[in-house]
């Protein structure tokens, strides 16, 4: 057996040429065929799908317009933000479709690796931040200040919390300032991680309907604003410059032009598809009708995005590459 | 234990429970005085974990231009993920129809139709469930994990085997992989193998290699040795009695290590998603991160059905004499049956036909709700009592305790109960968990442990002394028992995810009932091994059941319920490592951060180390149970 392994090691070896071998000739690396000489284009795009439904709708409006509309093939493999970048070099993901940020993975990624490349704005406009429920700031109107926050900080204890506030966090691969913010704004606060987009929306809509204190991460272009009142806690003022250094920050989060990302490889070969997705720029609206859809009208991605793509021809029209 | 000061004869001598007794008050008298000094904070800017971090950047900057990575880590990535490639596309060439006729055909060669028919139900339940194609990729990763285990295992336990030396070799590394929370692997080979299919593969492997190895060795060892020797005396070569007695004798068993092969490496698929590698375990991670239990519970019967088939497989196949041939009849119905599934195949549609599945999302999720809101004052009141009462002062105990004074408990406590040696052990990695800048989180985990396994050992050993007193409720019991064993051990994350919520406390649930059903068993043995005359002379001597139980049968026991408690702590730290995956926090979250923020990497890769020391240091404390003879024994002597 071992001889056996040998000998496939050697037989993939003089295969690969004699140069050694980089991670992209993994065999489980195909880069997307989407051949861009052909008139007929037949390839797999991979969309990962970081876990946040806004990102789940604009993933699945880009899918189902690769599939019907330019016949492609389409897998949209579950990879959290940070590994989906990582993706990129082994061939596991062509597209990012909403990136925030991350100038830190930019710089290597895109600037030092070369695996990547900006693929344009998604036309979405995203904020961070912290949030309480509005019957809160009703009855404690300076809580809304960053400042009085350990002022009530008993207010939020939980068991988990172990005797400070509670800040409810997400999926342990969101983009998070929180743990710097806490130290550097010296906060009687503790970062508990609900694991999930779902934890921090069913804790927001039990925190409002029965009156119970919670300070939590959410982000917004999201539906459940326009579900649940949520007030914003004011952090000091984001300025050019004041988070370059991630343990140092001390400030809110900027607003953030979301972006597309996709890899060098789908960039050069992906035809239509790469042009389908370069051209994808609809508003936060759009992305909170179909994340709606999804989430609380029962309907999966693919029936979410057919009815936005049904209601809207003009919009996606635009985005078909002739 | 005052009823043992009671029965001795007072007088000149001490009695035995002082001497604890006062450790005990001196360890408290310590803690109060000196209580919030000497702690270690956690910092997760640690020096420790920015090196890590940094080489692991720099690993990443070289992947494709240093020599040990582009002339021998990136072939061995190359070559798995070609194994994995080769049987990808094979099963989904087959189309379903064809897969399932195969699947169908094996059973039948394994076991007759007995164990077809299940075979064939139980892969079109994949398809029924709307999970076709991850269900062929995880079957695809598990067989070319299975098959590089078996290639690397079964030579090396046959050398162990046949090789005392080699077998002292071996079972050192083989106890320390069996130990290791499987979490602990990943860091290292996303680092070595990058992410994906190779990667889950290997990481697969490592967890699935060591009882490959240590059945077959045993399977080899058992071949009597009069066959050996008359085999040898006829002038057999050494390959030819290999090859011919001990390979055949030995068969049954070897089949053995293939079904637990196969059990180890389904029980990996989920966490190996971590690092995405493809199957059902993106459904339950994607289940996970949308808090939808009617996403992960068809994945996780999936993953289930797919268990009990290949272990019913294979465990016929070990059942079958070492000679016997397949009968005419059954080698035609499963050709049969494999060439129906093969032209159908071609024929039909490569994709599972839509009209065939359920879509049962939508009412797991609505029953879940339900669950949810109905009993939520019940689960919160137990959640809310078990963190206020015993999770928090255990965890503050443990955090504000000078570092020392834990070292010396601990010191003491293996010293005790396993001798000098594993407490010496069980110190190093103690102390190794300090340096690593790991500390406090091992103590968060440590309680969550402690509560865990003492629960795990009063359910446990109520239900074991329940069984081994009562033929009929150890009937009763039984068959759960046997289920609960074969499952793997995320399965009872969901149940307690659905109940408790993303909390410290849906981990410790979850690692009970993981723990229990192996404890309940060491238990129930250990009983019904007191020898039948000892219990009789107990009881001709006017002893009530009750002192029965206290007096003869549980002391004697003691070694058997040792073992139970070592097993419950090793399986109960490693389900609370996963736990970090629904709110267990600590080093288990720490883990999964390091795979979520590429800043923390050094920091999950560095709490994966000590996972392992932390296991290896609990192991040590209570193994006691082979080496030390039981108190009842010491007497004697």
């Amino acid at each position: 057996m071992k001889i056996r392994l040998l000998a496939g090691l050697l037989a993939l070896g003089l295969a690969t040429a004699c140069g050694g071998a980089t991670v992209e000739s993994a065999p489980s690396a195909t880069p997307a065929e989407g051949s861009a000489s052909a008139s007929a284009p037949t390839g797999t795009v991979k969309i990962a799908i970081n876990p946040w439904v806004g990102y789940e709708a604009s993933a699945n409006v880009v899918a189902y317009l690769l599939k019907n509309e330019l016949g492609y093939t389409v897998e949209l493999p579950e990879i959290k933000e940070q590994l989906a970048w990582e993706g990129f070099e082994t061939g596991d993901v062509d597209v990012i479709i909403e990136n925030w940020g991350h100038p830190d993975l930019k710089k290597q990624f895109i600037e030092e690796k070369k695996t990547a490349v900006e693929a344009g704005s998604t036309g979405n406009k995203g904020v961070i931040g912290w949030y309480i429920p509005k019957w809160m700031a009703d009855e404690h109107p300076d809580i809304t200040d960053w400042k009085n926050l350990n002022k009530y900080a008993d207010l939020f204890k939980t068991s988990e919390s172990g005797g400070k506030g509670q800040l409810l966090f997400g999926d342990p691969s969101y983009v998070s300032n929180e743990a710097a913010l806490i130290k550097n704004l010296k906060l009687n606060f503790k970062i508990v991680t609900g694991g999930s987009e779902a934890a921090l929306i069913k804790g927001a809509q039990q925190a409002q309907a029965q009156k119970k204190p919670l300070l939590f991460y959410f982000w917004d272009p999201h539906w459940l604003f326009s579900k649940t009142e949520l007030v914003r806690v004011k952090l000091p003022e984001w300025t050019e410059g004041c988070d370059a250094d991630p343990k140092k920050v001390a400030c809110d989060y900027p607003e953030m032009d979301l972006d597309k990302i996709v890899s060098t490889r789908f960039a050069q070969s992906g035809g239509k598809a790469y042009e389908l997705v370069k051209n994808f720029s609809w508003t936060n609206e759009d992305q909170n009708a179909v994340a709606d859809d999804m989430t609380n009208g029962g309907m999966t991605g693919e029936e979410a995005a057919k009815k936005w793509v049904e209601a809207n021809p003009a919009k996606w029209q635009a985005w078909i590459p002739q | 234990m005052s009823s043992t000061a009671v029965s001795t004869p007072s007088g000149l001598r001490v009695p035995g429970w002082l001497a604890p007794a006062g450790v005990a008050v001196l360890f408290a008298a310590a803690y109060l005085v000196f209580r919030g000094t000497g702690t270690l904070p956690h910092d997760s800017e640690a020096p420790q974990f920015a090196a890590v971090t940094e080489l692991r950047e720099w690993i990443d900057d070289h992947r494709n231009d240093n020599p040990v990575f582009l002339y021998f880590l990136n072939y061995v990535r190359l070559f798995v993920g070609g194994v994995y490639g080769l049987f990808h596309g094979a099963l989904t060439a087959l189309g379903w129809p064809g897969l399932i006729g195969v699947m169908g055909a094996l059973a039948w060669l394994a076991g007759g139709w007995r164990i077809a028919l299940p075979a064939v139900a139980g892969f079109c339940s994949f398809g029924v469930l709307g999970l076709w194609e991850s269900s062929v990729e995880t079957l695809a990763l598990v067989a070319a994990a299975v098959l590089l285990s078996l290639a690397i295992g079964v030579p090396l336990g046959i050398w162990a085997g046949l090789s005392r030396r080699a077998h002292r070799a071996v079972t050192p590394v083989l106890d320390v992989m069996q130990i290791m929370p499987t979490f602990a692997y990943l860091a290292p080979l996303a680092l070595f193998f990058h992410i994906g299919a190779p990667a889950g593969t290997i990481a697969t492997m490592i967890y699935a290699i060591p009882p490959a190895i240590r059945i077959t060795a045993l399977a080899v060892q058992q071949v009597s040795p009069t066959a050996v020797e008359a085999s040898a005396s006829l002038g057999a070569t050494r390959a030819q009695t290999l090859v011919k007695v001990h390979l055949p004798l030995a068969r049954s068993t070897m089949a053995l290590a293939v079904n637990q092969t196969i059990m180890m490496a389904l029980s990996m698929v989920v966490i190996a998603n971590l690092i995405n590698a493809p199957g059902l375990g993106s459904d339950i991670i994607l289940g996970l991160s949308r808090a939808q239990v009617g996403i992960m519970l068809p994945a996780g019967v999936a993953i289930v059905v797919m268990a009990m088939v290949l272990d019913r497989m294979t465990v016929s196949v070990a059942r079958r004499g070492p000679h016997s041939r397949i009968g005419r009849a059954g080698l035609a119905g499963a050709g049969a049956l494999a060439a129906a599934g093969v032209t159908l195949g071609l024929v039909l549609p490569h994709e599972w036909p839509e009209a065939l599945t359920v879509d049962l999302v939508a009412e797991i999720n609505d029953a879940v709700l339900w669950a949810e809101t109905s009993w939520y004052g019940v689960t919160t009141f137990i959640k809310d009592t078990t963190s206020y009462l015993l999770l928090n002062p255990l965890e503050s105990l443990f955090t504000t305790a000078p570092w020392w004074l834990v070292a010396a408990a601990v010191l003491l406590a293996a010293w005790r109960v396993s001798g000098v040696r594993p407490a010496l052990t069980a110190l190093g990695c103690l102390l190794a968990i300090a340096l690593l800048g790991t500390w406090e989180h091992a103590m968060r985990t440590m309680t969550t442990v402690a509560v865990a396994v003492s629960v795990t050992l009063v359910i446990g050993l109520l239900l074991g002394v329940a069984a081994a007193r009562s033929a009929r409720w150890s009937a009763v019991q039984r068959p759960v028992l046997d289920a609960a064993q074969t499952m793997p051990a995320f399965v009872y994350l969901l149940p307690a995810l659905a109940l408790f919520g993303t909390t410290r406390f849906t981990a410790i649930f979850a690692s009970i009932v993981y723990a229990v059903p192996p404890v309940v068993r060491l238990v129930e043995e250990g009983i019904r091994n007191v020898p039948g005359t000892v219990v009789e002379a107990a009881a001709s001597a006017g002893s009530t059941p009750g002192q029965l139980l206290w007096k003869v049968q549980l002391p004697m026991a003691r070694r058997a319920i040792l073992l139970a408690a070592n097993q419950g702590i090793v399986m109960t730290l490693a389900m609370v490592v996963v736990g970090g995956l629904v709110g267990a926090g600590a080093l288990g979250y720490d883990v999964v951060l390091g795979f979520s923020q590429r800043t923390d990497f050094g920091m999950g890769f560095i709490a994966g180390v000590a996972t392992v020391l932390l296991g290896v240091m609990l192991d040590r404390i209570t193994q006691g149970a082979d080496r030390r003879p039981s108190p009842h024994q010491r007497k004697v002597t």
